[in-house]
């Protein structure tokens, strides 16, 4: 019975965040806008994994995607936890990895080098956001160690 | 549980971590540290966009749930003059005081301007007529400085738009041939940077640079005098390259409420009626929609599937003065429009209307307060006495109602009875027209084009977001542009995003020329440029306010905050509603309803369509058990002032009413002393929770006016009284305060 209830609770959640993307009110979303439905559920899906995903939903190729299909796919992830949250430590890490020397900062060419070549590439308009977002304008330099923190509380409410 | 890839990599990524030496990462773990921090990073992203766009959704609801709302001051008007003759002794002076403020008569209005100097103390722009371009520079220049036009030149500048509009066909029609690019700009809403902008980036009006302003130039923005002034300048200096359309905004009684009205008053506080009358005739002698080489359609809103553009190129636009006016005639009320000189009150509602909308406060059903009112036709009597005073026939096209065949009136599901049902009040012209039917028709035909807006389903229905015109879907646009070989319609009316969006196959454009319409950073703004090819070419911009660049994440914080705000103003304003239904499905007292029950009540008492559930963190707290504390919702709120000594739903119907009596008040003070009498407010408040349906006995309101009646004079300070009715966030205000503090510590 747990069960049935934290099922229908999920189902609940994920009709709430699908309806902030459904602009037409006729139970789909645009495909595009899958990923950010997902993220919005507490999700840290890879692009890949989003990719996987919206194979699984969207309708055949028309470019948008029906409560009715993505539902059951969304309920099981969000069930199974597939993607999990990254701990704060690990993104620490991760940073530093990049960040030789562990100063617990990062000048923005250099993190832009990264996230451009490596693993699953930003594009140049990922990367112009993301360095507003992220540059320190005084020192012009990403404090990432700050950064963290700060930002992981702003949006976990 | 499952062990998904992204697991799978961390836990590599831990244990290649601690397997490599420090120094030099090797790709591997470079490459898994990228797609952490991207991945980490998209997420980040995902949920700011998930911010901004219910924030969008907040004031988008919050917008067009406020224009339904107009209509209650619209249908307060016309409950006073059902009910005018039980205002025992204060009669029709009241009502003419009203609905009437400039007692000077129609031909007076034309020539007032000549009897105001203008005196060598003022600095400000001096402009002559005929305007030529040093005129329409200086006006440009001096705004840009923050100066005010004397209100000599602004009611002379008026009064010959006036004499120029009066000559143009209720539908304007351009050709690209003579022209270079034709420039179409959508909603302004007194946003003269905007306009500055546009004027910088494409070129002033002028015969290589023909315009089209499509409508609600007005309202809003705090500039929507200077934005209006130029726009008349410019259609003075150039009638050929400069056109407008008239817009919803372009209406007196939303002025009233929406801003344009209350910013004449303070900018013009001697000649501000007379400046709102001309403004009043101005903006309904605007014509209703301009056609583009014959195939391309521009009007404000859009169209309903009754809507013909041949019928509209034949009708007496002016008449239609206001869309919250609806046009009704009887003899009954033509006897005591003759005895208040120039107001002439037509047939109106039942008024069984009023009282079926009761203030459903303790009822456990959700407040659903339709509007049930009904049309009472009044065939019967139809004066033809003529009014010499009247200069209306003398205008615009050559339409004579009587030539007409009688249309069938549209008691058409397409018009239901819940929607804008409200009398006319024409207090300008005086010829009462023949058939009502007609007039009827007439309205709805214009209301339709300003109101309308379009929808991707199928079908035309009643526009109840906004409360008029008509949600019409592909079909209806595709037989319309059909019927009269158009290819394509643009309109403006909804604010989009990047500032224009295509919809109904590319065949309807919105185009919306207000950046930072809601919020600074919400919207961009755009125009477009159309050629002989007729296809569209569109230009963005983006007025910015702050030197400094705001961040992505700073922008939407901060219209975040300001979109919750006003819903949280939304909620206090219906807390004893909102505590009653909680309360109902909360039979143990526990303080507590689930999150679905929350969300539903909101739902049904607000009537907004919001992400209720996505936006209970900021709204309200858990329990510990995952429960809502419903009372949470209110705490963050406090009156402005301390409150009067009001009974709750007294409160609570000013706070929600705020707006609406702040208008009536104003009105009422003629002087703009900001004082009125005790009498009058009695009165006023009198037939306004009458009106409302809320039962507030005699004694209460002597009450209160007693209490606020702080000098003991017999007047009231109403601005004062209504401070106390502004909500306030105790939040922002410890914010303040603990800024204060820091700045004196850091002295």
């Amino acid at each position: 019975m747990a069960e049935t209830s934290e099922t229908a609770d999920i189902q609940r959640k994920i009709r709430a965040a699908f309806h902030v993307f459904d602009h037409k009110a006729d139970n789909t979303v645009d495909v595009r806008e899958v990923s950010t439905i997902i993220y919005s559920l507490g999700c840290f899906p890879t692009k890949a994994d989003i990719h996987r995903f919206v194979d699984e939903v969207e309708e055949d190729n028309m470019g948008y995607v029906h409560l009715d299909k993505f539902l059951p796919v969304m309920t099981k992830v969000l069930l199974e936890n597939k993607f999990p949250p990254i701990p704060e430590e690990n993104l620490l890490q991760a940073f530093e990895v990049l960040d030789k020397e562990r100063r617990g900062y990062m000048e923005p060419q250099e993190l832009a080098k990264y996230m451009k070549s490596e693993g699953e590439t930003f594009s140049q308009e990922e990367m112009n956001e993301m360095l507003t977002a992220l540059v320190d304008e005084k020192k012009n330099l990403i404090c990432y160690k700050e950064l963290i923190s700060q930002l992981t509380l702003d949006l976990d409410t | 549980m499952g062990c998904g890839t992204s697991v799978a990599t961390e836990t590599q990524l831990k244990k290649l971590e601690t397997e490599e030496a420090v120094r030099t990462p090797g790709l591997a773990l470079t490459i898994k540290a990228a797609v952490l921090i991207q991945r980490w990073y998209r997420r980040y992203m995902a949920r700011l966009e998930m911010r901004r766009r219910y924030t969008w959704n907040i004031f988008q609801s919050i917008e067009y749930a406020g224009e339904q709302d107009q209509l209650q001051l619209s249908s307060f008007f016309s409950f006073m003059l059902d009910n005018f003759t039980q205002l025992s002794g204060n009669g029709p002076d009241l009502i003419s005081q009203l609905l009437n403020p400039v007692v000077d008569p129609w031909l007076d209005r034309e020539i007032c301007y000549t009897l105001i100097p203008v005196p060598d103390s003022y600095t400000g722009p001096r402009i002559s007529f005929p305007l030529c371009v040093s005129d329409t520079n200086a006006l440009l220049s001096a705004f840009k400085e923050q100066q005010i036009l004397h209100a000599r030149y602004v009611l002379q500048l008026l009064f010959e738009a006036k004499k120029l509009l009066k000559q143009m066909p209720n539908i304007i029609h351009l050709s690209t041939s003579y022209t270079k690019d034709i420039t179409i700009c959508g909603d302004l809403h007194g946003h003269l940077d905007d306009l500055l902008l546009i004027f910088y980036k494409n070129g002033l009006p002028s015969a290589e640079t023909p315009y089209v302003f499509n409508g609600d130039f007005v309202d809003r923005g705090k500039k929507s005098v200077e934005v209006v002034i130029i726009l008349f300048a410019y259609f003075l200096l150039y009638p050929d390259y400069m056109h407008l359309n008239r817009g919803n905004h372009e209406d007196h009684i939303m002025n009233l409420r929406y801003g344009f009205t209350k910013e004449v008053m303070q900018k013009y506080k001697n000649h501000g009626r007379e400046i709102l009358q001309l403004f009043q005739d101005v903006f309904s002698l605007l014509p209703i929609a301009t056609v583009i080489d014959g195939k391309v359609l521009i009007v404000h809103g859009g169209i309903s599937d009754q809507t013909d553009l041949d019928f509209l190129s034949s009708i007496e636009r002016h008449k239609v003065k206001s869309a919250l006016r609806f046009p009704r005639h009887s003899l009954e009320q033509l006897d005591i429009g003759q005895s208040c000189r120039h107001v002439k009150r037509m047939r109106s509602v039942d008024s069984s209307c009023s009282s079926s909308r009761s203030y459903s406060k303790n009822q456990g059903t959700p407040g659903q307060r339709k509007r049930r009112c009904k049309l009472k036709r009044d065939d019967s009597a139809v004066s033809t006495s003529s009014s010499s005073s009247s200069s209306s026939s003398s205008v615009c096209s050559p339409h004579t109602p009587s030539s007409q065949s009688l249309r069938p009136c549209p008691s058409s599901p397409s018009l239901p009875c819940k929607v804008l049902q409200v009398p006319y009040l024409d207090s300008l012209s005086s010829v009462p027209l023949p058939s009502p039917p007609q007039h009827e028709q007439e309205w709805k035909q214009i209301v339709d084009i300003l109101w309308s807006d379009p929808k991707t389903q199928e079908g035309c229905s009643p526009n109840s977001f906004r409360g008029g015109g008509c949600y019409f879907g592909p079909d209806v646009t595709q037989r319309l542009l059909l019927q009269h070989g158009l290819q394509m319609l643009i309109r403006s009316h909804e604010c989009k995003q990047e500032g224009y969006e295509f919809c109904h196959g590319g065949k309807v454009i919105t185009i919306f020329s207000a950046s930072n319409y809601y919020e600074e950073g919400s919207n961009r703004g755009a125009y477009i440029k159309l050629g002989r090819e007729l296809v569209p070419r569109f230009y963005q911009y983006q007025v910015s306010r702050i030197t400094r660049k705001l961040t992505l994440t700073q922008r939407i914080r901060a219209a975040e905050g300001s979109a919750l705000r006003a819903l949280k103003e939304k909620l206090f304003a219906h807390r004893s509603e909102l505590m009653a239904n909680f309360q109902q499905r909360d039979p143990n007292n526990t303080g507590t309803v689930s999150v679905c029950e929350w969300a539903q009540v909101l739902e049904c008492v607000l009537r907004l369509d919001l992400p209720w559930r996505t936006l209970r963190p900021h709204l309200a707290r858990l329990a510990s058990d995952g429960s809502v504390e419903y009372q949470s919702c209110f705490e963050d709120m406090e009156p402005g002032a301390p409150l009067p000594k009001v009974a709750p739903n007294l409160a609570e119907t000013l706070f929600r009413y705020r707006t609406d009596i702040e208008i009536i008040f104003n009105i009422i003070d003629k002087d703009h002393s900001g004082l009125i009498s005790i009498e009058e407010f009695r009165h006023t408040w009198r037939l306004f929770s009458a009106h409302l349906g809320v039962a507030i006995d005699d004694r209460a309101i002597d009450d209160l006016a007693r209490s606020i009646d702080f000098n003991k004079d017999g007047s009231i300070d109403f601005t004062e009284f209504l401070e106390a009715f502004r909500v306030v966030h105790k939040l922002d205000k410890d914010a303040q305060l603990g800024e204060k503090k820091d700045k004196e510590k850091h002295r």
